[in-house]
Protein backbone atom coordinates (compact mmCIF):
# COMPACT_ATOMS: atom_id res chain seq x y z
CA UNK A 1 0.00 0.00 0.00
CA UNK A 2 2.49 2.49 1.29
CA UNK A 3 4.37 2.20 -2.19
CA UNK A 4 1.41 2.94 -4.22
CA UNK A 5 0.84 6.15 -2.46
CA UNK A 6 4.55 7.04 -2.75
CA UNK A 7 3.99 6.81 -6.55
CA UNK A 8 1.05 8.45 -6.49
CA UNK A 9 2.65 11.43 -5.18
CA UNK A 10 5.21 11.81 -7.89
CA UNK A 11 5.21 15.25 -9.80
CA UNK A 12 5.89 14.27 -13.95
CA UNK A 13 6.49 17.32 -16.14
CA UNK A 14 5.32 15.58 -19.07
CA UNK A 15 6.67 18.28 -21.60
CA UNK A 16 6.02 17.11 -24.82
CA UNK A 17 6.23 19.45 -27.31
CA UNK A 18 9.84 19.98 -26.21
CA UNK A 19 10.79 16.77 -26.06
CA UNK A 20 9.77 16.81 -29.57
CA UNK A 21 11.36 19.43 -30.69
CA UNK A 22 15.05 18.05 -29.55
CA UNK A 23 14.30 15.13 -31.44
CA UNK A 24 13.65 17.03 -34.59
CA UNK A 25 16.99 19.04 -34.31
CA UNK A 26 18.94 16.00 -33.93
CA UNK A 27 17.46 14.82 -37.09
CA UNK A 28 18.29 17.96 -38.68
CA UNK A 29 22.14 18.15 -37.84
CA UNK A 30 22.17 14.23 -38.94
CA UNK A 31 20.29 15.37 -42.06
CA UNK A 32 23.50 18.51 -42.70
CA UNK A 33 26.35 15.83 -42.18
CA UNK A 34 24.98 13.21 -44.15
CA UNK A 35 24.48 16.34 -46.98
CA UNK A 36 28.41 17.76 -46.09
CA UNK A 37 29.59 14.51 -47.12
CA UNK A 38 27.46 13.93 -50.02
CA UNK A 39 28.24 17.70 -51.71
CA UNK A 40 32.29 16.78 -51.08
CA UNK A 41 31.75 13.86 -53.27
CA UNK A 42 29.94 15.49 -55.41
CA UNK A 43 31.86 18.64 -55.73
CA UNK A 44 35.25 16.44 -56.35
CA UNK A 45 33.48 14.14 -59.26
CA UNK A 46 32.35 17.15 -60.89
CA UNK A 47 35.85 18.53 -60.89
CA UNK A 48 36.95 15.76 -61.94
CA UNK A 49 34.60 15.06 -64.84
CA UNK A 50 35.24 18.51 -66.26
CA UNK A 51 39.00 18.54 -66.32
CA UNK A 52 39.01 14.85 -67.68
CA UNK A 53 36.16 14.15 -69.98
CA UNK A 54 37.78 16.37 -72.91
CA UNK A 55 40.93 14.15 -72.67
CA UNK A 56 39.14 10.73 -72.35
CA UNK A 57 39.44 8.96 -75.97
CA UNK A 58 40.65 5.67 -76.95
CA UNK A 59 43.96 7.34 -77.11
CA UNK A 60 44.06 7.36 -73.63
CA UNK A 61 43.76 3.88 -73.63
CA UNK A 62 46.02 2.79 -76.53
CA UNK A 63 49.18 5.14 -76.30
CA UNK A 64 52.20 5.02 -73.85
CA UNK A 65 53.03 7.94 -71.53
CA UNK A 66 54.85 10.96 -73.62
CA UNK A 67 56.06 14.45 -72.96
CA UNK A 68 53.30 15.58 -74.99
CA UNK A 69 50.08 15.66 -73.78
CA UNK A 70 48.31 14.90 -77.14
CA UNK A 71 50.21 11.76 -77.27
CA UNK A 72 50.20 10.76 -73.91
CA UNK A 73 47.78 7.72 -72.82
CA UNK A 74 47.92 5.05 -69.62
CA UNK A 75 48.45 1.76 -71.91
CA UNK A 76 51.55 0.94 -69.59
CA UNK A 77 49.94 1.93 -66.41
CA UNK A 78 46.77 -0.28 -67.03
CA UNK A 79 48.97 -3.39 -68.02
CA UNK A 80 50.70 -2.92 -65.13
CA UNK A 81 47.74 -2.83 -63.05
CA UNK A 82 45.86 -5.79 -64.66
CA UNK A 83 49.27 -8.04 -64.08
CA UNK A 84 49.62 -6.24 -60.34
CA UNK A 85 46.33 -7.32 -59.86
CA UNK A 86 46.75 -10.70 -60.97
CA UNK A 87 49.79 -11.83 -59.67
CA UNK A 88 48.58 -10.35 -56.52
CA UNK A 89 45.22 -12.35 -56.80
CA UNK A 90 47.47 -15.60 -57.70
CA UNK A 91 49.66 -14.99 -54.06
CA UNK A 92 47.07 -13.82 -52.06
CA UNK A 93 43.97 -15.73 -52.25
CA UNK A 94 44.97 -18.95 -51.70
CA UNK A 95 47.53 -18.05 -48.82
CA UNK A 96 44.91 -15.37 -47.02
CA UNK A 97 42.40 -18.07 -47.99
CA UNK A 98 43.70 -20.86 -46.48
CA UNK A 99 45.07 -19.16 -43.53
CA UNK A 100 41.34 -18.30 -43.19
CA UNK A 101 40.03 -21.43 -43.02
CA UNK A 102 42.90 -23.26 -41.05
CA UNK A 103 42.34 -20.62 -37.80
CA UNK A 104 38.55 -20.85 -38.17
CA UNK A 105 38.25 -24.99 -38.61
CA UNK A 106 41.60 -26.58 -37.62
CA UNK A 107 43.39 -24.14 -35.98
CA UNK A 108 42.99 -25.75 -31.92
CA UNK A 109 41.78 -22.87 -29.51
CA UNK A 110 44.78 -21.88 -27.46
CA UNK A 111 47.03 -18.97 -26.49
CA UNK A 112 49.15 -19.20 -30.10
CA UNK A 113 46.24 -19.42 -32.12
CA UNK A 114 44.41 -16.14 -30.43
CA UNK A 115 47.97 -14.57 -30.97
CA UNK A 116 47.93 -15.14 -34.19
CA UNK A 117 44.69 -13.70 -34.76
CA UNK A 118 45.07 -10.68 -33.01
CA UNK A 119 48.09 -9.99 -34.85
CA UNK A 120 46.56 -10.43 -38.07
CA UNK A 121 43.45 -8.00 -37.33
CA UNK A 122 46.24 -5.55 -36.40
CA UNK A 123 48.27 -5.91 -39.38
CA UNK A 124 45.33 -5.39 -41.55
CA UNK A 125 45.16 -1.17 -39.91
CA UNK A 126 49.14 -1.00 -40.85
CA UNK A 127 49.91 1.98 -42.74
CA UNK A 128 50.55 1.03 -46.44
CA UNK A 129 53.98 2.81 -46.50
CA UNK A 130 55.21 0.45 -44.00
CA UNK A 131 54.49 -2.81 -45.96
CA UNK A 132 56.61 -0.43 -49.18
CA UNK A 133 59.49 0.07 -46.64
CA UNK A 134 59.23 -4.09 -45.96
CA UNK A 135 58.77 -5.11 -50.20
CA UNK A 136 61.80 -2.42 -50.82
CA UNK A 137 64.05 -4.03 -47.68
CA UNK A 138 62.87 -8.17 -48.53
CA UNK A 139 62.01 -8.75 -52.72
CA UNK A 140 63.59 -5.35 -53.79
CA UNK A 141 67.10 -5.47 -52.67
CA UNK A 142 67.38 -8.58 -49.96
CA UNK A 143 65.68 -11.02 -52.73
CA UNK A 144 67.44 -9.24 -55.59
CA UNK A 145 63.85 -9.01 -57.29
CA UNK A 146 64.76 -5.05 -58.49
CA UNK A 147 61.65 -3.00 -58.93
CA UNK A 148 59.87 -5.57 -60.85
CA UNK A 149 56.27 -6.49 -61.26
CA UNK A 150 56.85 -9.76 -59.39
CA UNK A 151 58.23 -7.67 -56.36
CA UNK A 152 55.54 -5.19 -56.50
CA UNK A 153 52.77 -7.99 -56.55
CA UNK A 154 54.58 -9.49 -53.30
CA UNK A 155 54.31 -6.47 -51.45
CA UNK A 156 50.49 -5.90 -52.36
CA UNK A 157 49.49 -9.27 -51.38
CA UNK A 158 51.52 -8.92 -47.89
CA UNK A 159 49.25 -5.60 -47.95
CA UNK A 160 46.16 -7.41 -48.62
CA UNK A 161 46.41 -10.59 -47.21
CA UNK A 162 44.95 -9.53 -43.62
CA UNK A 163 42.09 -8.49 -45.50
CA UNK A 164 41.40 -12.02 -46.93
CA UNK A 165 42.30 -14.16 -44.14
CA UNK A 166 39.80 -11.36 -41.88
CA UNK A 167 37.11 -11.24 -44.14
CA UNK A 168 37.26 -15.17 -45.13
CA UNK A 169 37.09 -16.15 -41.36
CA UNK A 170 34.08 -13.96 -41.26
CA UNK A 171 32.72 -15.62 -44.12
CA UNK A 172 33.21 -19.37 -42.27
CA UNK A 173 31.82 -18.43 -38.93
CA UNK A 174 28.53 -17.11 -40.82
CA UNK A 175 28.00 -20.64 -41.62
CA UNK A 176 25.77 -21.86 -38.53
CA UNK A 177 27.25 -24.72 -36.39
CA UNK A 178 24.59 -26.45 -36.75
CA UNK A 179 25.45 -27.51 -40.39
CA UNK A 180 28.96 -28.82 -39.42
CA UNK A 181 26.75 -30.81 -36.65
CA UNK A 182 24.37 -32.35 -39.12
CA UNK A 183 27.49 -33.28 -41.64
CA UNK A 184 29.37 -34.95 -39.15
CA UNK A 185 26.46 -36.61 -37.37
CA UNK A 186 26.19 -38.33 -40.80
CA UNK A 187 30.10 -40.06 -40.53
CA UNK A 188 31.84 -36.87 -42.21
CA UNK A 189 35.50 -35.76 -41.71
CA UNK A 190 36.72 -32.78 -40.70
CA UNK A 191 37.65 -31.86 -44.36
CA UNK A 192 34.64 -33.54 -45.98
CA UNK A 193 32.56 -31.03 -44.07
CA UNK A 194 34.63 -28.22 -44.85
CA UNK A 195 34.73 -29.15 -48.48
CA UNK A 196 31.60 -29.89 -48.99
CA UNK A 197 29.86 -26.98 -46.48
CA UNK A 198 31.54 -24.28 -44.98
CA UNK A 199 33.55 -23.92 -48.11
CA UNK A 200 30.48 -23.78 -50.25
CA UNK A 201 28.29 -21.84 -48.59
CA UNK A 202 30.83 -19.19 -47.57
CA UNK A 203 32.28 -19.03 -51.11
CA UNK A 204 30.44 -15.74 -52.04
CA UNK A 205 31.11 -13.93 -48.76
CA UNK A 206 34.72 -14.88 -49.26
CA UNK A 207 34.10 -13.94 -53.41
CA UNK A 208 33.33 -10.71 -52.13
CA UNK A 209 36.17 -10.28 -49.78
CA UNK A 210 38.48 -11.11 -52.01
CA UNK A 211 37.28 -8.35 -54.88
CA UNK A 212 37.49 -5.44 -52.67
CA UNK A 213 40.82 -6.67 -51.20
CA UNK A 214 42.01 -6.66 -55.19
CA UNK A 215 40.37 -2.98 -55.50
CA UNK A 216 42.25 -1.97 -52.08
CA UNK A 217 45.35 -3.19 -54.15
CA UNK A 218 44.19 -1.64 -57.41
CA UNK A 219 44.58 1.85 -55.94
CA UNK A 220 47.13 1.68 -53.56
CA UNK A 221 50.17 3.96 -54.32
CA UNK A 222 52.54 4.77 -51.60
CA UNK A 223 54.06 0.92 -51.39
CA UNK A 224 54.36 0.94 -55.10
CA UNK A 225 56.42 4.38 -55.41
CA UNK A 226 57.92 2.83 -51.99
CA UNK A 227 59.45 -0.15 -53.80
CA UNK A 228 60.41 2.54 -57.09
CA UNK A 229 57.22 1.75 -59.25
CA UNK A 230 57.19 6.05 -60.15
CA UNK A 231 59.53 5.51 -63.27
CA UNK A 232 58.98 6.33 -67.09
CA UNK A 233 57.57 3.40 -68.76
CA UNK A 234 56.79 3.11 -72.52
CA UNK A 235 56.74 -0.59 -72.88
CA UNK A 236 54.04 -3.74 -72.97
CA UNK A 237 55.22 -5.45 -69.56
CA UNK A 238 56.21 -8.66 -70.89
CA UNK A 239 56.66 -10.50 -67.74
CA UNK A 240 56.36 -10.65 -63.72
CA UNK A 241 60.28 -9.34 -63.84
CA UNK A 242 59.57 -6.45 -65.86
CA UNK A 243 59.50 -3.45 -64.50
CA UNK A 244 56.35 -1.69 -64.69
CA UNK A 245 53.98 1.63 -63.45
CA UNK A 246 50.27 1.31 -62.33
CA UNK A 247 47.54 3.91 -62.51
CA UNK A 248 47.56 5.64 -59.84
CA UNK A 249 50.93 5.94 -59.81
CA UNK A 250 51.03 7.22 -63.84
CA UNK A 251 48.20 9.94 -62.71
CA UNK A 252 50.06 11.08 -59.66
CA UNK A 253 52.89 11.44 -61.76
CA UNK A 254 50.74 13.95 -64.38
CA UNK A 255 49.48 15.85 -61.34
CA UNK A 256 53.29 16.57 -60.63
CA UNK A 257 54.06 17.92 -63.91
CA UNK A 258 53.52 22.18 -65.04
CA UNK A 259 52.06 21.55 -67.60
CA UNK A 260 47.90 21.99 -67.56
CA UNK A 261 47.10 19.78 -69.92
CA UNK A 262 48.76 17.05 -68.10
CA UNK A 263 46.41 17.81 -65.19
CA UNK A 264 43.33 17.36 -67.90
CA UNK A 265 44.70 14.01 -68.27
CA UNK A 266 45.42 13.12 -64.59
CA UNK A 267 41.58 13.93 -64.07
CA UNK A 268 40.89 11.56 -67.36
CA UNK A 269 42.83 8.79 -65.23
CA UNK A 270 41.31 9.25 -62.29
CA UNK A 271 37.70 8.69 -64.12
CA UNK A 272 39.18 4.99 -65.76
CA UNK A 273 40.66 4.32 -62.22
CA UNK A 274 36.98 5.23 -60.32
CA UNK A 275 35.00 2.94 -63.52
CA UNK A 276 37.22 0.25 -62.50
CA UNK A 277 36.71 0.19 -58.53
CA UNK A 278 33.40 1.22 -58.53
CA UNK A 279 32.56 -1.36 -61.44
CA UNK A 280 34.25 -3.81 -59.21
CA UNK A 281 32.85 -2.72 -55.96
CA UNK A 282 29.44 -3.11 -57.93
CA UNK A 283 30.22 -6.81 -58.63
CA UNK A 284 31.23 -7.57 -55.41
CA UNK A 285 28.01 -6.26 -53.67
CA UNK A 286 25.81 -7.99 -56.77
CA UNK A 287 27.88 -11.18 -55.43
CA UNK A 288 26.61 -10.70 -51.87
CA UNK A 289 23.06 -10.19 -52.83
CA UNK A 290 22.65 -12.67 -54.92
CA UNK A 291 24.29 -15.64 -54.42
CA UNK A 292 24.36 -15.37 -50.15
CA UNK A 293 22.53 -17.92 -48.72
CA UNK A 294 19.73 -16.60 -46.39
CA UNK A 295 19.67 -19.25 -43.07
CA UNK B 1 14.06 -56.56 -18.82
CA UNK B 2 15.30 -58.49 -21.73
CA UNK B 3 19.13 -58.07 -21.83
CA UNK B 4 19.48 -59.84 -25.23
CA UNK B 5 18.65 -57.21 -27.48
CA UNK B 6 20.83 -54.29 -25.41
CA UNK B 7 22.52 -52.18 -28.60
CA UNK B 8 23.70 -49.50 -25.95
CA UNK B 9 24.96 -49.25 -22.78
CA UNK B 10 26.14 -47.03 -20.43
CA UNK B 11 29.32 -48.29 -17.59
CA UNK B 12 29.93 -45.21 -14.74
CA UNK B 13 29.79 -42.81 -17.43
CA UNK B 14 31.13 -39.60 -16.43
CA UNK B 15 30.84 -36.28 -18.27
CA UNK B 16 32.96 -32.89 -17.54
CA UNK B 17 32.91 -29.94 -18.52
CA UNK B 18 36.49 -28.63 -18.00
CA UNK B 19 36.57 -29.14 -14.23
CA UNK B 20 32.50 -29.49 -14.03
CA UNK B 21 31.29 -32.77 -13.93
CA UNK B 22 27.93 -32.43 -16.17
CA UNK B 23 26.88 -35.76 -15.39
CA UNK B 24 28.00 -38.53 -13.46
CA UNK B 25 27.92 -42.22 -12.66
CA UNK B 26 25.24 -42.93 -15.60
CA UNK B 27 24.33 -46.54 -16.21
CA UNK B 28 21.31 -47.67 -18.15
CA UNK B 29 20.46 -49.09 -21.21
CA UNK B 30 18.79 -48.91 -24.62
CA UNK B 31 17.55 -52.22 -26.24
CA UNK B 32 17.20 -53.05 -29.65
CA UNK B 33 14.15 -51.78 -32.18
CA UNK B 34 12.44 -49.85 -28.72
CA UNK B 35 12.38 -46.10 -27.65
CA UNK B 36 14.22 -44.84 -24.95
CA UNK B 37 13.16 -41.61 -24.10
CA UNK B 38 15.57 -39.75 -21.75
CA UNK B 39 12.97 -37.17 -19.45
CA UNK B 40 14.54 -34.11 -16.57
CA UNK B 41 14.39 -31.02 -15.71
CA UNK B 42 16.27 -28.25 -18.01
CA UNK B 43 20.01 -28.01 -17.83
CA UNK B 44 20.04 -31.69 -15.77
CA UNK B 45 22.45 -32.93 -18.62
CA UNK B 46 20.10 -35.16 -21.17
CA UNK B 47 21.66 -33.64 -24.22
CA UNK B 48 25.01 -34.20 -22.91
CA UNK B 49 24.27 -37.75 -22.08
CA UNK B 50 22.82 -38.28 -25.66
CA UNK B 51 25.84 -36.42 -27.33
CA UNK B 52 28.04 -39.07 -25.73
CA UNK B 53 26.56 -41.53 -27.41
CA UNK B 54 27.74 -40.59 -31.22
CA UNK B 55 31.10 -38.85 -29.27
CA UNK B 56 29.44 -35.39 -30.81
CA UNK B 57 29.82 -33.77 -27.52
CA UNK B 58 33.57 -34.24 -27.52
CA UNK B 59 33.39 -31.42 -30.16
CA UNK B 60 33.29 -29.15 -27.05
CA UNK B 61 36.47 -28.69 -26.63
CA UNK B 62 36.38 -28.61 -22.49
CA UNK B 63 34.47 -31.82 -22.81
CA UNK B 64 35.90 -35.01 -21.58
CA UNK B 65 34.29 -38.41 -20.14
CA UNK B 66 35.01 -41.16 -17.58
CA UNK B 67 33.33 -44.70 -18.08
CA UNK B 68 32.21 -46.70 -20.87
CA UNK B 69 29.91 -46.90 -23.42
CA UNK B 70 29.25 -50.16 -24.97
CA UNK B 71 27.72 -50.03 -28.03
CA UNK B 72 27.06 -53.80 -29.29
CA UNK B 73 29.40 -54.84 -26.68
CA UNK B 74 32.30 -52.43 -28.36
CA UNK B 75 33.70 -49.31 -26.13
CA UNK B 76 32.92 -46.35 -28.36
CA UNK B 77 35.73 -44.19 -26.28
CA UNK B 78 38.45 -47.01 -26.82
CA UNK B 79 41.56 -45.34 -28.16
CA UNK B 80 41.46 -47.48 -30.94
CA UNK B 81 37.48 -46.40 -32.15
CA UNK B 82 37.27 -43.50 -34.44
CA UNK B 83 34.26 -41.19 -33.72
CA UNK B 84 33.64 -40.84 -37.76
CA UNK B 85 33.25 -44.40 -37.21
CA UNK B 86 30.74 -44.34 -34.44
CA UNK B 87 28.60 -41.84 -35.89
CA UNK B 88 28.26 -43.34 -39.00
CA UNK B 89 26.29 -46.29 -37.42
CA UNK B 90 24.96 -43.72 -34.57
CA UNK B 91 22.73 -40.87 -36.48
CA UNK B 92 21.12 -37.90 -34.99
CA UNK B 93 18.38 -35.86 -35.74
CA UNK B 94 19.11 -32.36 -33.78
CA UNK B 95 16.47 -29.99 -31.76
CA UNK B 96 16.18 -27.09 -34.79
CA UNK B 97 15.78 -28.63 -38.24
CA UNK B 98 19.10 -28.14 -39.96
CA UNK B 99 18.68 -29.16 -43.56
CA UNK B 100 21.95 -28.21 -45.29
CA UNK B 101 21.48 -25.65 -48.11
CA UNK B 102 21.20 -27.59 -51.04
CA UNK B 103 18.70 -29.63 -52.74
CA UNK B 104 16.40 -32.39 -51.26
CA UNK B 105 18.39 -35.04 -53.37
CA UNK B 106 21.49 -33.44 -52.30
CA UNK B 107 20.43 -33.33 -48.72
CA UNK B 108 19.78 -37.32 -48.79
CA UNK B 109 22.71 -38.27 -51.36
CA UNK B 110 25.70 -36.66 -49.52
CA UNK B 111 25.20 -38.82 -46.63
CA UNK B 112 25.41 -41.68 -48.43
CA UNK B 113 28.57 -39.65 -50.93
CA UNK B 114 30.65 -39.71 -48.16
CA UNK B 115 30.02 -43.09 -46.68
CA UNK B 116 31.06 -44.69 -50.45
CA UNK B 117 28.11 -45.27 -51.93
CA UNK B 118 29.44 -45.52 -55.85
CA UNK B 119 26.47 -47.12 -57.53
CA UNK B 120 24.68 -45.68 -60.28
CA UNK B 121 22.30 -42.58 -60.77
CA UNK B 122 19.35 -44.52 -60.48
CA UNK B 123 20.40 -46.77 -57.42
CA UNK B 124 21.09 -43.56 -55.98
CA UNK B 125 17.62 -42.18 -57.27
CA UNK B 126 16.31 -45.60 -55.38
CA UNK B 127 17.96 -44.76 -51.95
CA UNK B 128 16.95 -41.63 -52.14
CA UNK B 129 13.15 -42.39 -53.06
CA UNK B 130 13.48 -45.21 -50.31
CA UNK B 131 14.60 -42.43 -47.44
CA UNK B 132 12.28 -40.19 -47.96
CA UNK B 133 9.53 -42.64 -47.97
CA UNK B 134 11.14 -44.07 -44.63
CA UNK B 135 10.61 -40.63 -43.54
CA UNK B 136 6.94 -40.13 -44.76
CA UNK B 137 7.98 -37.10 -46.44
CA UNK B 138 8.31 -38.82 -50.41
CA UNK B 139 4.72 -37.85 -51.22
CA UNK B 140 5.19 -34.24 -50.23
CA UNK B 141 8.43 -33.64 -52.00
CA UNK B 142 8.65 -35.87 -54.92
CA UNK B 143 8.11 -33.37 -57.52
CA UNK B 144 10.61 -31.01 -56.46
CA UNK B 145 13.74 -33.13 -55.22
CA UNK B 146 15.61 -30.23 -56.68
CA UNK B 147 14.16 -27.28 -54.76
CA UNK B 148 16.29 -26.20 -52.05
CA UNK B 149 15.83 -27.71 -48.52
CA UNK B 150 15.53 -24.66 -46.80
CA UNK B 151 12.45 -24.36 -48.78
CA UNK B 152 9.92 -26.94 -46.98
CA UNK B 153 8.26 -25.57 -43.91
CA UNK B 154 9.85 -26.53 -40.08
CA UNK B 155 7.73 -30.06 -39.86
CA UNK B 156 9.26 -31.05 -43.62
CA UNK B 157 12.94 -29.91 -43.16
CA UNK B 158 12.72 -31.74 -39.86
CA UNK B 159 11.31 -34.99 -41.70
CA UNK B 160 13.99 -34.22 -44.21
CA UNK B 161 16.61 -34.12 -41.69
CA UNK B 162 15.33 -37.92 -40.59
CA UNK B 163 15.19 -39.13 -43.73
CA UNK B 164 18.87 -37.81 -44.34
CA UNK B 165 20.10 -39.88 -41.25
CA UNK B 166 18.20 -43.13 -41.74
CA UNK B 167 19.22 -42.79 -45.90
CA UNK B 168 22.74 -44.20 -44.19
CA UNK B 169 21.38 -46.79 -42.63
CA UNK B 170 22.29 -46.20 -38.80
CA UNK B 171 21.37 -49.30 -35.96
CA UNK B 172 20.25 -46.46 -33.91
CA UNK B 173 18.72 -42.58 -34.22
CA UNK B 174 19.28 -40.15 -31.53
CA UNK B 175 17.06 -37.25 -31.25
CA UNK B 176 17.58 -34.24 -29.27
CA UNK B 177 14.01 -32.65 -28.48
CA UNK B 178 12.92 -33.17 -32.30
CA UNK B 179 9.49 -31.88 -32.34
CA UNK B 180 10.44 -28.91 -29.70
CA UNK B 181 10.42 -26.47 -32.59
CA UNK B 182 7.67 -27.49 -34.31
CA UNK B 183 3.76 -27.15 -34.03
CA UNK B 184 1.49 -29.78 -32.76
CA UNK B 185 0.17 -31.54 -35.78
CA UNK B 186 3.87 -31.59 -37.10
CA UNK B 187 4.78 -33.18 -33.46
CA UNK B 188 2.15 -35.75 -34.43
CA UNK B 189 3.87 -36.65 -37.59
CA UNK B 190 7.24 -36.86 -36.06
CA UNK B 191 5.49 -39.31 -33.23
CA UNK B 192 3.94 -41.55 -35.33
CA UNK B 193 6.92 -41.70 -38.16
CA UNK B 194 9.13 -42.97 -34.89
CA UNK B 195 6.56 -45.21 -33.94
CA UNK B 196 7.28 -46.94 -37.62
CA UNK B 197 10.91 -46.19 -37.35
CA UNK B 198 11.34 -48.16 -34.55
CA UNK B 199 10.62 -51.45 -36.67
CA UNK B 200 13.86 -50.60 -37.81
CA UNK B 201 15.97 -48.64 -36.08
CA UNK B 202 16.66 -48.12 -32.35
CA UNK B 203 15.89 -44.71 -30.99
CA UNK B 204 16.93 -42.60 -28.35
CA UNK B 205 15.13 -39.36 -27.90
CA UNK B 206 14.96 -36.64 -25.59
CA UNK B 207 12.59 -34.74 -24.93
CA UNK B 208 11.09 -32.05 -22.43
CA UNK B 209 7.38 -33.12 -22.82
CA UNK B 210 6.56 -35.89 -20.84
CA UNK B 211 3.28 -36.30 -22.50
CA UNK B 212 5.81 -36.69 -25.44
CA UNK B 213 7.83 -39.08 -24.04
CA UNK B 214 4.40 -41.12 -22.36
CA UNK B 215 2.66 -41.48 -25.85
CA UNK B 216 6.13 -42.38 -27.84
CA UNK B 217 8.43 -44.27 -25.77
CA UNK B 218 8.93 -48.06 -24.29
CA UNK B 219 11.39 -47.35 -22.24
CA UNK B 220 11.92 -44.48 -20.41
CA UNK B 221 15.12 -43.00 -18.08
CA UNK B 222 14.78 -40.32 -15.64
CA UNK B 223 17.55 -37.80 -15.51
CA UNK B 224 17.52 -35.58 -12.04
CA UNK B 225 20.48 -32.87 -10.32
CA UNK B 226 22.41 -34.79 -7.80
CA UNK B 227 25.09 -34.57 -5.65
CA UNK B 228 27.07 -31.94 -3.56
CA UNK B 229 25.30 -28.48 -4.61
CA UNK B 230 22.92 -30.21 -6.64
CA UNK B 231 24.89 -29.56 -10.02
CA UNK B 232 25.53 -32.78 -11.80
CA UNK B 233 22.93 -34.94 -13.37
CA UNK B 234 22.51 -38.28 -13.35
CA UNK B 235 19.91 -41.25 -14.27
CA UNK B 236 17.56 -41.55 -11.08
CA UNK B 237 15.55 -44.08 -12.63
CA UNK B 238 15.36 -46.35 -15.54
CA UNK B 239 12.38 -48.51 -16.15
CA UNK B 240 9.72 -49.70 -19.20
CA UNK B 241 7.75 -45.84 -19.63
CA UNK B 242 4.42 -47.42 -18.47
CA UNK B 243 6.10 -48.33 -15.06
CA UNK B 244 7.88 -45.05 -14.75
CA UNK B 245 4.65 -42.92 -15.47
CA UNK B 246 2.28 -45.10 -13.39
CA UNK B 247 4.29 -46.60 -10.10
CA UNK B 248 7.92 -45.08 -10.55
CA UNK B 249 9.79 -45.79 -7.49
CA UNK B 250 11.87 -42.61 -6.76
CA UNK B 251 10.03 -40.21 -5.12
CA UNK B 252 11.63 -37.51 -7.34
CA UNK B 253 10.33 -39.10 -10.67
CA UNK B 254 6.83 -38.92 -9.02
CA UNK B 255 6.66 -35.52 -8.01
CA UNK B 256 8.41 -34.35 -11.84
CA UNK B 257 6.06 -36.63 -13.81
CA UNK B 258 3.09 -35.37 -11.95
CA UNK B 259 4.08 -31.69 -12.26
CA UNK B 260 5.11 -31.10 -8.21
CA UNK B 261 8.64 -31.20 -8.93
CA UNK B 262 10.52 -27.42 -7.96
Amino acid sequence: MSTLTALRDVTFERNLSLRKLKGKLFEIIAFFAILLGIAMLLTLLIDVFLDGLPWISTKLITEFPSRFPDKAGLRSALQGSVWLMVLTAVMAIPIGVGAGIYLEEFAPQNRITRFIEINVANLAGVPSIIYGLLGLGLFVRQLGLGRTLIAGAMTMALLVLPIIIVTTREAIRAVPQSIRQAALALGATDWEVSRDHVLVYSAPAIMTGIILAMSRAIGETAPLITIGALTYIAFDPKGPFDIFTVLPIQIFNWVSLPNPDFHGLAAAGIIILLAVLLSMNALAIWLRNRLQIRW
Amino acid sequence: MDNNHVVLETKNLNVFYGNFLAIKDVNFQVFRNQITAIIGPSGCGKSTLLRSFNRMNELVPSARSEGKILFNGEDIYDPTIDPVEVRRKIGMVFQKPNPFPKSIYENIAWGLKINGFRGSKSEMDDLVEQALRGAALWDEVKDKLDQSGLSLSGGQQQRLCIARAIAIKPEVILMDEPASALDPIATLKIEDLMRELKENYTIVIVTHNMQEAARVSDYTAMMMLTGEGERSGTVIEFDRTNIIFTRPKDKRTEDYITGRFG
